[in-house]
């Protein structure tokens, strides 16, 4: 509890006005101090550090913009397309708060998997970081449950089936899953119910659970301080005699300012979008959705917008052959712990008897079923990344030099995935997605192997700045 | 703080007798919030007037010329009336060794007994469907025509391709192998209230 103050006799009036606050709301100075001015961040950020605060810049523009929309917006499946035209043609300015929200969802994307990407090159997941890097993931996959949900909302022909397929995944598990997706919809079928019930998820549930997590992320950062690009703890060598960190700076002014020419170069690249192309050829506003949701009938071709299709092309990449091909990878696994592994008796035994539960379950259980699972871990398989490094250095900078060479593969085989995603099926794109698949998940369930093998240099002590 | 409050674990200081009631306190209190949200998640279920749609249809086929389908929608699903050919009637026998359950046998999406035959089907002439694929319940189109085209093999005979995840199905919606849908189409109930036409939704078990 801090002490009452008393203005000194004849201040001038903020001085006196500051004082009564301080009085009153201690708290929101010391978080100005924590947060602001006395929150000492590496001086050797890069243009890697800008996706964090833009982030948060787009979830404040999916915030206000959202809001102006729901005020015009119909939750009705008789309705809802209806009422977004009207906000396009009718609403005063409705088309740009609307082209604001939907540019807004794939920048978002875009700056998450730059964000996510970053912690990945420069290590910033590991120790003392893991707790940040798991709220992290759990903001994306919220931001996943809510740009799903709200692409149900203008209840155009891509909404409908993307939501009819994406629902009917979660029946393929066994034994609830018809349940489980039934009281998903609410009905037998997408309808009204299901509409109205996203419509409730995307304005208030996922919000409030992202707002949070975001708070708990930015908490988190706070308390252990950033990474930066060499991975050198700026906390071990402070100044003796301000205890603060050599290599920090406040995060205001420095950063703020620096994170302004983020801010700007960002807008004029969202709003170029936001005027000149807002469907971005059909990536970021698929023509079929200007087509009224139509039970009967599925469009051509269907495809999630872009920031799904990596996941979507490793559902589709899951066919029988390739269950077979997972049952002889787990066999495998299984031989190699046991002859290499070092392990005692009964843990030999122990790991046979597993092999042979899940290759008797990749066999009993459908394809369609192991997809699912496929595309859930392959989101999952995000979080224990701290724990699957194991790295003696954080940044890539220091690590063996043919570290660059599989990162960049790994972004490549991203880029296939989601490419191949966004195309109709074919036997060669699947082929393709099936080794980038059985790629993506090598990456990282062998990284306890890969990351520890090569020659690592020497990480210095202080971070590497050159002044400008 | 002082180490009597800070005491993360139990000391001599410790009543025994309270720490039980407040492991009691806290789980009636579980109880009781799983019994609250009980509610919550019922009200996410489908509504008594959701239950009660879903009445059989009656369709006229007197005007499907062979070669034609009638799509008609039945509880929100596409039903298909397709009218087959000869030639395509045809395709059927051939085809066995290429698909994942040609005789229907599959407990998943229980084919009816009146159609769990070579044509899948009450008359060879009319095949009668759900149009929705087994897999991820988009719905396939037509591909009736045979010979090599898009996303399909060079010797096809004709059938449906879902434009979701490539599965295809043969004129009787039986699913080709080493496709994601494990499924044949779904027949629904239905039978012949006359020649010409058709009841969905309802058999004569029922």
């Amino acid at each position: 509890m801090a002490e009452f103050k008393e203005a000194p006799a004849g201040a001038p009036a903020a001085a006196q006005v500051t004082t009564w606050l301080q009085n009153r709301f201690p708290t929101a100075f010391d978080a100005y101090k924590v947060h602001m001015s006395e929150y000492y961040a590496p001086k050797n950020f890069n243009f890697w550090y800008f996706f964090g605060s833009l982030a948060l810049l787009v979830l404040v523009i999916q915030i206000v913009t959202g809001i102006f929309l729901v005020m015009h917006y119909k939750p009705d499946a008789a309705k809802a397309f209806a009422s977004v035209e009207y906000i396009m043609r009718d609403v005063p300015w409705g088309w740009l708060v609307r082209y604001m929200h939907s540019t807004g969802a794939s920048a978002f994307f875009i700056v998450v998997y730059l964000h996510m990407w970053r912690g990945m090159i420069y290590g910033s997941y590991k120790k003392p970081r893991e707790l940040i890097w798991i709220f992290g993931c759990a903001i994306f996959l919220c931001l996943m449950a809510e740009a799903f949900m709200g692409y149900l909302l203008p209840w155009g022909q891509m909404s409908y089936w993307g939501a009819q397929v994406i629902i009917n995944l979660f029946a393929a598990i066994p034994f609830i899953g018809p349940d489980l997706s039934l009281l998903i919809r609410g009905d037998y079928v997408v309808g009204d119910a299901t509409l109205n019930r996203f419509f409730a998820f995307h304005v208030i549930a996922v919000p409030l659970v992202l707002l949070g997590l975001v708070v708990a992320h930015l908490l988190a950062l706070h308390d252990v301080g950033s990474n930066n690009p060499d991975g050198v703890e700026i906390k071990a060598k402070k100044d003796p005699k301000t205890g603060i960190p050599l290599d920090g700076v406040p995060f205001h002014p420095y950063h703020t300012v620096h994170d302004i020419v983020g801010v700007s170069v960002f807008l004029m690249i969202f709003t170029a979008i936001v005027f000149f192309m807002p469907e971005v050829g059909g990536y970021f506003l698929e023509y079929n959705n200007f087509i009224p949701a139509d039970p009967l009938q599925t469009p051509a071709h269907i495809a999630p917008v872009w920031y799904f299709t990596p996941y979507y092309s490793m559902l589709r990449a899951v066919t029988d052959p390739m269950v077979n091909v997972f049952a002889v990878v787990v066999a495998l696994a299984a031989v190699l712990a046991v002859l290499k592994g070092g392990l005692a008796g009964k843990w030999k035994a122990a790991v046979l008897v597993a092999a042979l539960v899940v290759i008797a379950a990749l066999k009993i259980f459908d394809a369609k079923f192991w997809g699912v699972v496929v595309m859930g871990v392959a989101v999952l398989i995000m979080f224990p990344l701290p724990w699957l490094d194991r790295s003696p250095v954080k940044s890539i900078r220091y690590r063996p030099g043919w570290n660059k060479w599989l990162y960049g593969i790994f972004v490549l085989n991203f880029f296939v995935l989601g490419y191949l995603g966004i195309k109709p099926p074919s036997d060669i794109g699947t082929l393709v997605s099936q080794i980038g698949t059985l790629f993506y998940f090598g990456f990282f369930l062998l990284m306890p192997w890969w990351s520890r093998i090569g020659e690592f240099k020497a990480v210095p002590d202080r971070v590497t700045f050159h002044a400008h | 703080m002082t180490d009597a409050t800070s005491g993360a674990l139990p000391g001599p200081g410790i009543d025994k007798d309270r720490r039980t009631w407040i492991a009691i306190t806290c789980g009636a209190g579980a109880i009781g919030g799983v019994a609250v949200a009980v509610p919550f998640v019922s009200t996410l279920a489908p509504s008594e007037r959701a239950r009660a749609a879903g009445a059989p249809v009656q369709v006229d086929i007197s005007g499907i010329q062979p070669g034609e389908k009638l799509t008609v929608e039945w509880r929100g699903k596409p039903v298909w009336i397709l009218r087959r050919t000869p030639e395509q009637l045809a395709t059927l026998k051939t085809l066995d060794p290429l698909l994942a359950d040609p005789n229907s046998e599959r407990k998943q999406y229980p084919t009816p007994d009146y159609a769990r035959n070579p044509h899948r089907s009450i008359k060879p002439e009319y095949f009668v469907g759900v149009g929705i694929c087994s897999h991820l319940g988009c719905s396939p189109s037509d591909k009736l025509t045979p010979g090599p085209q898009p996303s399909l093999p060079d010797d096809w005979l004709g059938g449906f391709l879902c434009p979701c995840h490539g599965s295809t199905f043969d004129v009787a919606g039986r699913v080709f192998k080493n496709k994601p849908a494990p499924d044949n189409l779904e027949v629904p109930p239905h039978m012949y209230l006359s020649d010409t036409v058709l009841l969905i939704g309802e058999d004569k078990k029922a």
